[in-house]
């Protein structure tokens, strides 16, 4: 009785694994977009703030869990040369101003303002409890063209005054 | 009987089983999961991830499924069936359970009701309000140990003042029973809810601690054939009562030596994250608190981004992302935590099956993946350029 018991005891302990069942996965596992951008993230870091060609753009709060800080480079002709960002936030968060980065590269200004959120909910497959991490990233760019169209208006007010 | 160490030895097999051996059932897929699926089946010889979690639920200890096999498929009668043998046996196993479960808190035999879990023996206690004979009477009910930060309430003490008071006290102990020492009587508890699963039972069996002395009336949540005293009716599962008796049992015989053993587990963790890693702050008393519930918040890094990165270690975290609202735990609200703290805090469980490699991997883990994020974040840099994060304006969404 006792190894019958025991025998009918193996069975069951012998591998029940259930992590890859596709509803759960469809639900609850990260699109392997997301962890893509999240274990091989491009352009993380920062470039000179104070530097004239740099836009700096943050938003978000930490009081809501998602800050994003992303910065742009822009050649005398308008063009995106290199753009770098930092996020504290969830993988969708990081993954999100990661693709945005890697987008706006080589965009002109004006193209660089046309990034919706849509398109970057729609790259990643975000679920919709996830949208407003792509909605984030839209402002954070947007936020860094306007940081760096204010600088350059400040620099043409300076060298208005300077020849007057 | 299996051993302690060949049931530990199991378990730690348990998880390092390759992928290779399932059989994916694609039977019932949408069309967003297929692409999802075609990404899982290329990790073939993935590895499932540690198990850190043991408040969310606790596997059942191999004892405990011994002890409950027989009536599942020999013992199978009805416990409630009075003419013959069948329901003779099933009786006197349950019957035996109920005094397990009763030894465990030092209660009487008479004063367990069997559940279908914690969440219906709270809803029972509550309802006891609405019912109550006497006018005035109200009901406190207090978790005892909490579930996110593993704090231990002063229970002793509010059932003091609650029985000085006539008032009903109901404790939610679903994480403290089997974990810490109960004693009814000296906490002068009336009610008390108890989950199977929590600790190392089956799933959807749990019990309630009715008080007999001084009385506590209450009306049935659960209309039916009577069983349980009218107070619960439908037929006790037997081998889901037997499995939680059994879990019981072991939970008393092993209660102290599991106390030792999870607090040197969770000590050696914390002390190896604290040590490596600056600016962690452990959520809850650390005197007045169950060890093996440890909620950690790592400034400056996000708590689901964490997650994600310690893929192998299966935790949980009490960010707001996990949940559907933007609102991190409310419990860390409570304890006073600054917003941005309770969105970077992770809770790890540890619990009798836990082994001292897994929390070594654990921590290390932690404490590459937490220097990792601080790389990345923009919070992080600002304070090592010595910005005040209070001082900043921070837009809102």
């Amino acid at each position: 009785m006792a190894g019958l018991v025991a025998k009918k005891c193996i069975t069951p302990l012998v591998v029940i694994r259930r992590l890859t069942y596709p509803e759960y996965a469809a639900q609850a596992a990260y699109h392997k977009k997301v962890v893509d951008h999240y274990e091989n993230p491009r352009n993380v870091g920062s470039l000179d703030k104070t530097s004239k060609n740099v836009g700096t753009g943050l938003v978000g709060a930490p009081a809501c869990g998602d800050v994003m800080k992303l910065q742009i480079e822009v050649d005398d002709q308008g063009k995106i040369v290199d753009a770098r960002f930092k996020t504290f936030g969830c993988g969708s968060a990081i993954a999100s101003s990661s693709l945005v980065t890697e987008w706006v590269k080589g965009k002109s200004i004006a193209e660089a303002m046309t990034i919706k959120n849509t398109d970057i909910a729609k790259e990643l497959c975000l679920p919709p409890v996830k949208l407003h991490c792509s909605m984030l990233a839209e402002d954070a760019i947007k936020a860094a063209l306007q940081d760096y169209r204010v600088k350059q208006q400040d620099i043409e007010i300076e060298a208005v005054k300077a020849s007057n | 009987m299996l051993s302690k160490t060949v049931s530990t030895k199991i378990m730690g097999s348990m998880r390092g089983f390759p992928s290779h051996r399932i059989n994916y059932s694609t039977s019932s897929v949408n069309v967003v999961g297929r692409e999802l699926i075609k990404s899982r089946a290329l990790e073939k010889d993935e590895l499932r991830p540690l198990y850190m979690d043991f408040q969310a639920t606790t596997p059942m200890d191999p004892r405990v499924l011994d002890a409950m096999l027989p009536y599942q498929v020999n013992y199978y009668g009805n416990p409630h069936s009075r003419t013959h043998a069948y329901g003779w046996e099933s009786e006197s196993a349950m019957e035996k359970a109920r005094k397990q479960v009763a030894d465990l808190i030092a209660a009487d035999p008479r004063e367990i009701v069997f559940t279908s879990g914690a969440t219906e023996s709270n809803n029972m206690s509550i309802k006891l309000l609405e019912e109550t004979i006497r006018p005035e009477t109200s009901l406190v009910s207090v978790m005892t140990v909490n579930n996110e930060i593993g704090v231990m309430q002063p229970v002793e003490e509010i059932g003091r003042i609650c029985r000085s008071r006539n008032v009903f006290f109901h404790t939610d102990a679903a994480q403290a029973v089997g974990k810490v020492p109960i004693n009814v009587s000296d906490w002068k508890v009336d009610l008390m809810s108890i989950s199977g699963h929590k600790i190392y039972g089956p799933k959807g069996v749990g019990a309630l601690y009715v008080r007999r002395r001084p009385r506590v009336r209450m009306e049935p949540l659960q209309n039916g054939g009577g069983q349980e005293r009218g107070l619960r009716s439908g037929t006790v599962p037997t081998p889901l009562a037997v499995g939680l008796g059994a879990a019981c049992e072991i939970a008393q015989q092993e209660l102290e030596y599991d106390h030792r053993w999870v607090s040197l587990l969770a000590k050696r963790l914390v002390q190896k994250i604290m040590s490596e890693v600056p600016d962690v702050v452990m959520n809850g008393d650390p005197e007045q608190r169950y060890p093996g519930c440890i909620n950690l918040s790592f400034a400056y890094v996000e708590g689901e981004s964490l997650l994600m990165a310690l893929k192998d270690v299966a935790l949980s975290s009490g960010s707001a992302c996990t949940s559907a609202s933007l609102e991190p735990s409310y419990v860390l609200r409570a304890i006073g935590t600054d917003e941005d703290l309770a969105h970077s805090s992770i809770r790890f469980g540890i619990g009798r099956f836990s082994t001292e490699a897994e929390v070594d991997f654990t921590a290390e883990k932690c404490i590459q993946q937490v220097k990792r994020l601080r790389e990345m974040s923009p919070l992080w840099e600002m304070v090592q350029e010595g910005i005040d994060l209070k001082s900043i304006k921070w837009s809102q969404h």
